[in-house]
Order: C-alpha cells, then sequence, then structure tokens
C-alpha cells in the first residue's frame, strides 16, 4: 500500500477508509487518501472497478438508494461531510454526469441559474445575470449562446450541453467539482474543449474527474489514482504514475492488459 | 437449362407481385373496415344533426314535451337546446377532474416511489382492477356513498364522485408511467444542485413529464364525457340549468337517454350526439398533438 496521505499539504478532501456497499457487495473498500486544492484529480481504473460509485459518494447521492450503505469519513477542509446537511454539501462540491443532463423544460439561462431557483434561494435579477454570464463564461460558452440564452438547452449540440451542465454546476461557486467521464459521450474537438476548459478551471475550483481514458488522465491531469476492484492501489502525481508505477496492477492497466 | 431457370425466376417473380399486391388489398380492406363505423357514425350525426345546431341549442334550455309535439306537428324545427345538459356535464367533469386528478397523481407518484414494494404493488393491483370495474357498479357505489349519505338526494356531487373514480386509474396509471420514463440522470442532477427531493418531483420531474400526465388526463375526461349510466343512479337529472352540486343535474348523456325516450324528441338525439362526439374527438386530437409534440 503506498502512502497516499502524507505528501499532499492542506488538502481540501480527506477520504478516510470509505466503503461502499450494494446490497453488502463492496464496490469501494477502504479507500483512504488526501485529495489537493487546485488540481485536477484523475480516478482511474478498469471498467466495474468503482469509479462511479467512489465519485458519487463524495457528494452522498448513494443515500437515495435504500439498498447502499456507505462507510467511512470524508472531511471537506476537516468537516465530515456525513455530518453537514446535504444541501450544504452539494452546493459546495457539484457534479457534472456521463451523459449531459439539462433540465429539458428549462431555457439555457434557467438551466444556469436552476440551482438557486429550485432551491427557492432569492436573488436579484440583475444578479442572477451576472451568475449566468460569469458561470457560462467559465465554460466558454457565453459567445456561443449570448442571444439565445431563452432558448432551450436541449437545443445545443451534445458538447454544449456538457458545458452548460458545468456552468450549472458552477453557479453555486462550489469548492470542488466532480465529474464522472465528463466526456465520453462526446467526439474529439468537444471533448478537446472540456479538457482545456478543466486545465483553466482548476484556478479557481478544485477538479475530481473520472477518467477511462488515460490519455486524458496523462494530459489533463495533477494527480491519479487507480482502482481496481474497488481497492486504491496507486496513488500520487500522474507524471510518475505513468513514468514509473509502482504496483504491478497500475502497470498493467497503464500498458493496456486489462480494461 | 438456363432459359427454364429464367422462366422460373420469372415465375416466381411474376406470384410474389400478385401476393403483394393481394396482401395490400386485405390491409386496405380491413382499414375500412375498422375505420368505416367511426365514418358511418359522424357522417350520420351530421347529416341528421346539423339542422338542429344552432345558438339556441347551446345556450337555451331542453324544451317540454309540448312544445316538442307542436313544433314537430307543424313540422318545424324543435325549439330550445340542451343548456343545461352542456353546463351539468362541464360541471361534473370539472369537480370530478379536480376531485380524480390530485389523487391519481399523487398515487401515481407514490407508485413510482415505491417500486416493487408490497402497499405499492397492492395499490396498483387494486387501480387494475378499478378500471375494469364497469361504469354501473360504480354509480351504484357512488348512490350508496354519496346520495344515500351525503347529499340524501339524487346530486351532481354524487355524478362527479363516481366521474372521479372512473377517471382514477387512468390518471394513476399515466402518472407512473410518464415518471418511470423521465431519466435517473435528470433527477440525480437536480438533487447534485442541492434541491431537497420534494422539490426535485415537483419542480423538475413533474414539470418534465407533464404532457404525459395532461394527456392521461385528458382521455380520462373523454372517457368521463360519455358515461350515461352512473349518471342515471346519480344525477338523475334536471331540465333548467344547475349549478348546485347538491341537487340533480342534467349531462348531455343523460339528455340523449331521455330524448331516446320522447318520440317526440328524437331529432334532438343526433345534435346532441354529435356535439358530445365533437367534445370527444377535440380532446382525442389534442392530446394526441401532444404525444406528437413530445417527440
Ligand atoms: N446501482 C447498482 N446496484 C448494484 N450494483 C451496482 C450498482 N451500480 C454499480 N454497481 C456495481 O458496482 C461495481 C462498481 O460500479 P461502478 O462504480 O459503476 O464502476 P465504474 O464507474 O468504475 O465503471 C460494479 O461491479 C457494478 O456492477
Ligand atoms: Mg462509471
Amino acid at each position: 500500500m503506498t502512502n497516499t496521505i502524507a505528501d499532499i499539504k492542506n488538502p481540501i478532501l480527506s477520504i478516510r477508509d470509505l466503503s461502499v456497499a450494494y446490497d453488502k457487495n463492496y464496490a469501494v473498500k477502504n479507500v483512504t487518501l488526501d485529495i489537493k486544492k487546485h488540481a485536477v484529480t484523475a480516478i482511474m481504473g478498469p471498467s466495474g472497478c468503482g469509479k462511479s460509485t467512489m465519485l458519487r459518494a463524495l457528494n452522498r447521492m448513494h443515500e437515495l438508494y435504500e439498498n447502499i450503505t456507505t462507510e467511512g469519513q470524508v472531511l471537506l477542509n476537516d468537516v465530515n461531510i456525513f455530518d453537514m446537511p446535504a444541501i450544504k454539501l452539494r452546493r459546495q462540491m457539484g457534479m457534472v454526469f456521463q451523459r449531459p443532463n439539462p433540465f429539458p423544460t428549462m431555457s439555457i439561462y434557467d438551466n444556469v441559474i436552476a440551482g438557486y431557483n429550485l432551491n427557492g434561494i432569492r436573488v436579484k435579477k440583475s444578479q442572477k445575470d451576472e451568475i449566468v454570464e460569469r458561470s457560462l463564461q467559465d465554460v466558454a460558452l457565453w459567445g456561443e449562446v449570448k442571444d439565445s440564452l431563452l432558448k432551450k438547452g436541449s437545443f445545443l449540440s451534445g458538447g454544449q450541453q456538457q458545458r452548460l451542465c458545468i456552468a450549472r454546476a458552477l453557479a453555486f461557486n462550489p469548492e470542488v467539482i466532480l465529474l464522472d467521464e465528463p466526456t465520453s459521450a462526446l467526439d474529439p474537438v468537444a471533448t478537446a474543449k472540456i479538457e482545456d476548459l478543466l486545465v483553466k478551471l482548476k484556478e479557481n475550483y478544485t477538479i475530481v474527474m473520472v477518467t477511462h481514458n488515460m490519455g486524458q488522465a496523462a494530459r489533463i491531469s495533477d494527480y491519479s489514482l487507480f482502482l481496481y476492484m474497488g481497492e486504491l492501489v496507486e496513488y500520487g502525481k500522474t507524471k510518475n504514475m505513468f513514468t514509473n508505477p509502482k504496483d504491478p496492477r497500475t502497470e498493467q492497466y497503464l500498458t493496456g492488459k486489462f480494461g | 437449362m438456363e432459359s427454364i431457370n429464367t422462366f422460373l425466376d420469372q415465375d416466381h417473380s411474376a406470384r410474389r407481385i400478385l401476393k403483394d399486391k393481394l396482401v395490400l388489398a386485405g390491409i386496405i380492406a380491413l382499414s375500412l373496415v375498422t375505420i368505416s363505423p367511426i365514418i358511418l357514425i359522424i357522417s350520420k350525426l351530421v347529416v341528421k344533426g346539423y339542422r338542429q345546431i344552432s345558438l339556441d341549442f347551446l345556450i337555451k334550455n331542453t324544451p317540454d314535451s309540448y312544445e316538442a309535439i307542436t313544433a314537430v306537428a307543424n313540422g318545424e324545427i324543435i325549439p330550445g337546446g340542451i343548456a343545461n345538459g352542456i353546463v351539468g356535464t362541464l360541471l361534473m367533469v370539472s369537480v370530478a377532474s379536480a376531485l380524480a386528478i390530485p389523487i391519481g397523481v399523487l398515487t401515481g407518484i407514490y407508485l413510482y416511489e415505491n417500486q416493487g414494494k408490497f402497499m405499492a404493488n397492492l395499490t396498483r393491483s387494486v387501480s387494475d382492477i378499478l378500471q375494469g370495474v364497469p361504469s354501473i357498479v360504480l354509480g351504484l357505489i357512488s348512490y350508496l356513498w354519496i346520495v344515500k349519505h351525503v347529499t340524501m338526494g339524487y346530486s351532481a356531487l354524487a355524478g362527479s364522485v363516481s366521474m372521479s373514480i372512473m377517471m382514477l386509474p387512468m390518471i394513476v396509471r399515466s402518472t407512473e408511467e410518464t415518471l418511470k420514463m423521465i431519466p435517473q440522470t435528470l433527477k440525480e442532477a437536480a438533487l447534485a444542485l442541492g434541491v431537497p427531493y420534494h422539490k426535485v418531483l415537483l419542480r423538475v420531474m413533474i414539470p418534465t413529464g407533464f404532457s404525459g400526465l395532461l394527456t392521461g388526463i385528458l382521455l380520462g375526461i373523454s372517457r368521463i364525457l360519455g358515461e350515461t349510466a352512473p349518471l342515471l343512479l346519480t344525477a338523475l337529472g334536471s331540465s333548467i340549468i344547475n349549478l348546485d352540486m347538491t341537487k340533480p343535474t342534467s349531462a348531455i348523456p343523460l339528455l340523449i337517454w331521455e330524448f331516446y325516450n320522447d318520440p317526440n324528441m328524437i331529432d334532438l338525439i343526433w345534435s346532441s350526439s354529435l356535439l358530445l362526439m365533437t367534445m370527444i374527438l377535440i380532446l382525442n386530437i389534442v392530446s394526441k398533438q401532444i404525444i406528437a409534440n413530445r417527440r
């Protein structure tokens, strides 16, 4: 087991003995690691190894389903996320899903501001306008949609929809953004745009993303972790992991032996 | 050898073309058989009923037998209209919807939320059984509950209750099916924004599935619009416009039944049926349109 804690100072997230089970079948087992602030951390591993399960534990998405149990601790800025209201947590940790999922009944504008509207948070119109513009600027979508803000989000292309979904998550100014294979449903051009975007976003946000594309992890992540059958096999600086993997399973994965 | 082969091939293809043509002719013939009743009905209603249709028909109450006899004897058009029936139908359908829609939608949400649980399965089965209960039986139940114990007499309320029980299973079903068709990821997207669960349902799920819900409701309404049997046992009928829910009330199908029983009023059957058919057709077309737009 590699030391996953010591080499990161002032981590924004400290995951301790995190386990998640579907009906007593553990999909994530005793994962312990720290995540660096304002960096991109990639979760890698073969399909079915528990990447999504681990990511979804971080904003307590599993609580919706009765058959899922979560154990362990996750500290966000030293506060256990399981001790804070889910609503507060989810505002600090935005989430972006594999398939773009803008709200189909809402305009682009309303999609971006949905977090405020749906939660009944009252904000002045001028302030809303500002949030929408800033969030869309952040995802480099403002120029493309500023004249059609009142059109439905579902009219956009897949790549634009995914950027809209990222903007929706950014509108709350979260500290952490969780992304689950955000580009797997997109073409290479749209994928490249989102990758550029994530690199830019890490100046202000902490990014944790699942990817099963090793090239993507190598291109944009600062830290990588390799999960295998629910266990954390290796974790460290992406550069070190790709050039000098310590565990034979990591090496096998990176050289394409499985997954 | 080769020529025989070609000959055989031609023979085969000729037979195949003939077969195709026969099948096509069969399909057309059967389609005509299927749609001819509705065409025959509508044309009969239009031909026999159009003369009675006028503004008076929509805003005047039903004539009494004497007025009708006189008109028929003089070869004139029967005076008056069916305003009492139109108002009664609209009143009872509105109250029935006001009862059935909230209960049905909430039950549908409950079923959606509790897939596979015992109580939900039981509720779903009961609702399915309810859909198969003959409408006259529902009328009887409403008679026992409302006429006997609540309004102490025939009433619009009793009519509405029997209609709402009839609508309920359709709304329950369409609500559950509609919600099930909405991708789980949409729900999760809202929850990931920290939105409390009940707001996700009310402000994301319901609006997203709105057209599906509306379709179920419209089809439910178009089903109860023409129901007669339960109304005979509950609303009874009235020759004047009545807006009091505790009093007997007329309805278009009730009037058609009354006209049928009065030899002098026969002409009014056609025009009233024409109006009823038109209302039902419009509802059906609107709901089909909503379904089409959703795609
Ligand atoms: N809703 C679920 N119910 C039961 N088992 C699940 C569910 N979701 C995922 N699993 C199982 O948990 C394991 C990890 O799944 P997942 O986290 O989705 O993997 P990954 O994202 O790495 O492909 C898999 O074996 C999968 O079959
Ligand atoms: Mg996954």
